[in-house]
């Protein structure tokens, strides 16, 4: 044997304490591949607010390996693959991502950065935060498209009071010119009416003789319709 | 209107009661003004204390004028023209002059109402299309201009006017001000369609609502947080304002348009009256109740701007807050509003350069409060800001544009009114064509002529118009009404019709004003008005996205050009006085023995008489 069992258990544990130094030494604040994180838990749900421990950490990190899982189909992360450093009681933290075949190499800061875009509402709701309220530092999260409805909303609210407006206008115009011919139309008819009952009446006075002053009467109301034409 | 077609003489219409004839004084002099010029002058002007000069005006100025028209207008029972024609040939220049400004006017407000419905149609939406900025062209950010400026500022520079930078670029028509446009002419049109009988009914929507809306709008925003500190601001009396002599002019100037004197539609409305009717009581009513209308809508508008100065500086103190917390990586809501003062203080002493390099934004209180407004700005921008954060922002919106609405409205039909009785009694328009069409020719024209309005340059145009025609050329007219009457017509004479209508001569107080004090006052406004103007050569801000201080709002002079219609503004409506004057003189100089020059208006002789025949009776 080339080494004794002492010698390996020596290397072991030199290799060991360095790639973990190593890990240590790649989290750092400003690391060139990490990001840094901020959440305002407080601030997005007030009163449901959790608590910020070990636990959640975990999540965070689960959910960031599912994201790079995610986006590098096949590479197998690991939440050992997350690391964590430099945590406040702001609740921000920076993290770097391992790959999965070298924990002593991270992996590219734009495949780190596309794999949260791709999967940033699954890590959103994974925290009950929004966006604004689970930053990744100089990540910009993309803009949601507006929602654009065909007709403007606009158009037919105006659509609706010039309908309405319009159609006052016609019937104000239409209205007194319809009646007045109806009403002349009523007028010849009772006219005509009247000349048939002028003619009976005054065939009546004559029968009557005296009683005709009284008839006069009758043609003297029959007068006042007249005028009022 | 009764016709009676056996007499030959159309007799003329007249109100279904007096509420309706109170109700449209009350609603023409009741306008935008009361609601949006009427608070920032007493903001500025130093509260409480602007009310003094503004009442003294009201009582030595507005008061006197506004019975002298409401009297003259009952007594000869014509409309403008016929009125000053009936007084002294010579001064029949002076209902021209006021029909001529009525239509300026008309033109200018109706396009301020069209502005008005547009922002009521776009208030349907949830969101509020001025609350949030629309996105750019490849969706990576928000559209510049706005994130510079505000999404208010954004959606009434660009979306609503798409201002040019100038007065000089005129632009193109933008098509959805026109169709606004057209929409407030028609609804000008079925509100006058049947004259006066038409809009007597409408007047008991548009000249009540607004006072309901206030009223809610009272409740509303005297809840809402902040309002005391608006209130506050707003009241408090700053006395020492009041030794300047600007204060005096504006007060004069305020009292003056706001009670829509000189425009000639007062008379017309007061022609419909009965011959004996208490026009003395009528005037008071309406001058009183004009302005304590200001009065009164200044309490909600005031609540409404402190709850936003409020909430702008409590988000601005978020900001700062923020950005210590993160700074500092302290943990989140330890630094709240109320114990931000100590934290600041603790941490500039310690870290005094890490605090300075996060360059926090001064908030002050104070400061937001003295950012004031008046006119398109406090409704537009401030108005629509402040509802936004208002819990149930559609129903507020809509709410507080229809009310402008009314308020414009109800002023609209005066200046219409102005319009439609001159040309009647001037019969510029032939007998036969019904009255529902010469209405629709007018409104017609007016709106040809205000689609100056829609181009790109538009807004420009309107200020023009807000500033110079309705101030010079209604102060000469006032002028000319008031030594008409008291002096042509004689007090003698004018005491003895308002003895004949009101069944009591005119006090010693009516007499004083008329005869002394209200010209006095007029002339005295006059002369330091164009003395102010004069002084400097007038200037205008304009929005433009490339100045370097922008949302800062550029101020420029006016080119000559515009300058130069500007003084034909002030100076156009008014020549009519002299020229008809002349025009008379030099008629009578050539056939002297046409010595009853009222021969000309022959229905207002038949009219006369009859009315001597019943004083005699």
């Amino acid at each position: 044997m080339l080494y004794s069992q002492g010698e390996m258990l020596e290397k072991i544990l030199l290799l060991f304490c360095l790639s973990s130094a190593l890990a240590e030494n790649l989290c750092r604040p400003d690391a060139s591949n990490g990001y840094k994180v901020r959440l305002s838990i407080k601030r997005a749900l007030g009163d449901e607010a959790y608590v910020w421990n070990q636990d959640e950490m975990f999540l965070f990190r689960a959910t960031l390996a599912f994201a790079m899982r995610n986006h590098l189909s096949g590479q197998d992360f690991q939440v050992s693959n997350i690391l964590v450093c430099d945590e406040t009681p702001r609740v921000s933290f920076w993290f770097i991502v391992t790959s999965p075949l070298d924990a002593t190499r991270p992996v590219g800061k734009e495949d780190v950065e596309e794999a949260i875009r791709k999967s940033r509402s699954r890590i959103n709701s994974a925290f009950l935060l929004t966006d604004q309220t689970l930053e990744f530092i100089g990540i910009i999260p993309t803009l949601a498209a507006p929602v654009s409805p065909d007709t403007p909303p606009w158009l037919i609210v105006f659509g609706v009071v010039m309908g309405s407006v319009g159609a006052g206008i016609i019937v104000l115009l239409v209205y007194p010119v319809v009646h007045k011919r109806l009403k002349k139309d009523e007028e010849e008819e009772e006219l005509e009416e009247e000349e048939g009952e002028e003619e009976t009446r005054r065939v009546k006075t004559m029968e009557n003789g005296a009683a005709g002053d009284g008839a006069h009467n009758l043609s003297f109301t029959d007068d006042e319709r007249f005028t009022q034409m | 209107m009764a016709e009676t077609a056996d007499s030959g003489v159309k007799e003329r219409a007249k109100w279904d009661n007096k509420a309706q004839y109170l109700l449209t004084s009350i609603g023409f002099a009741v306008g935008l003004g009361n609601v949006w010029r009427f608070p920032y002058l007493c903001q500025i002007y130093g509260g409480g204390a602007f009310l003094i000069p503004y009442l003294i005006a009201l009582v030595f100025q507005g008061l006197p004028l506004l019975y002298l028209e409401l009297a003259v207008g009952q007594r000869f029972r014509v409309g403008s023209i016929g009125v000053w024609k009936s007084i002294s040939p010579l001064l029949g220049g002076v209902g021209i002059a006021s029909m001529i400004v009525s239509f300026l006017v008309c033109i200018f407000y109706n396009t301020i109402l069209s502005w008005v419905l547009w922002y009521f149609f776009h208030s349907f939406q949830n969101p509020l299309p001025w609350s949030q900025c629309p996105l750019n062209e490849n969706r990576t950010g928000y559209n510049v201009e706005c994130e510079k400026s505000t999404p208010v500022n954004y959606f009434w520079y660009r979306e609503t006017l798409n201002i040019s930078t100038d007065i000089e670029t005129s632009g193109s028509m933008h098509w959805w001000l026109v169709v606004c446009l057209a929409s407030a002419w028609c609804v000008v049109y079925i509100c006058f369609i049947k004259g006066i009988e038409s809009m007597g009914k409408a007047v008991y929507v548009t000249a009540t609502f607004p006072y309901l809306v206030l009223t809610i709008f009272l409740i509303r925003a005297t809840t809402l947080p902040g309002a005391t500190d608006g209130l506050m601001y707003l009241f408090t009396p700053k006395w020492e304002i009041l030794k300047n002599p600007q204060v005096w002019l504006d007060a004069a100037t305020q009292i003056f348009f706001s009670l829509s004197v000189a425009f000639g539609g007062l008379i017309s409305f007061s022609s419909y009256n009965p011959a004996k009717n208490n026009c003395e009581r009528d005037a008071v009513i309406v001058g009183v109740i004009n302005s304590a209308t200001s009065i009164y809508a200044s309490i909600p508008i005031f609540s409404i701007l402190g709850f936003k100065a409020t909430n702008v500086y409590n988000s601005c103190r978020m900001e700062n807050i923020l950005d210590l917390t993160n700074h500092f990586e302290l943990a989140e809501q330890n630094i709240t509003l109320e114990n931000y003062d100590q934290w600041f203080d603790h941490l500039n002493s310690t870290y005094p350069d890490q605090v300075a390099s996060l360059k926090l934004r001064p908030c002050d209180l104070q400061k937001f409060l003295d950012q004031s407004a008046s006119g398109t700005g406090l409704a537009f921008i401030v108005f629509t800001e402040a509802v936004i954060e208002m819990p149930g922002s559609q129903v507020w919106a809509v709410l507080f544009f229809i009310m402008l609405f009314s308020l414009g409205l109800s002023s609209m039909f005066g200046n219409i009114e102005g319009i439609l009785t001159p040309i009647n009694d001037l019969k510029l328009l032939p007998n036969w064509i019904p009255h529902e069409v010469k209405t629709a020719i007018i409104c017609m024209i007016c709106f040809l002529t205000a689609l100056l309005f829609t181009l790109s340059s538009g807004n420009y145009w309107v200020e023009v118009f807000n500033g110079y025609v309705g101030s010079v050329p209604l102060l000469i007219i006032a002028f000319f009404e008031i030594i008409g009457v008291v002096y042509v017509h004689g007090m003698k004479n004018f005491s003895d019709d308002i003895y004949f209508m009101t069944g009591s001569r005119p006090n010693i107080y009516w007499k004083a004003c008329w005869m002394v004090i209200s010209p006095l006052m007029l002339l005295v406004v006059f002369v330091a008005y164009v003395v102010v103007q004069a002084q400097k050569h007038p200037t205008y801000p304009t929005w433009n996205p490339n100045y370097d201080e922008f949302p800062e709002t550029k101020v420029i002079p006016y080119p000559d050009w515009v300058f130069g219609i500007i003084i034909l503004l002030c100076v156009v409506p008014v020549t009519s006085i002299p020229l008809v004057a002349l025009y008379r003189l030099i008629r009578r100089v050539r056939s002297p023995d046409r010595g009853d020059l009222n021969n000309y208006c022959n229905e207002g002789f038949e009219i006369e008489t009859q009315e001597q025949n019943n004083r005699r009776t």
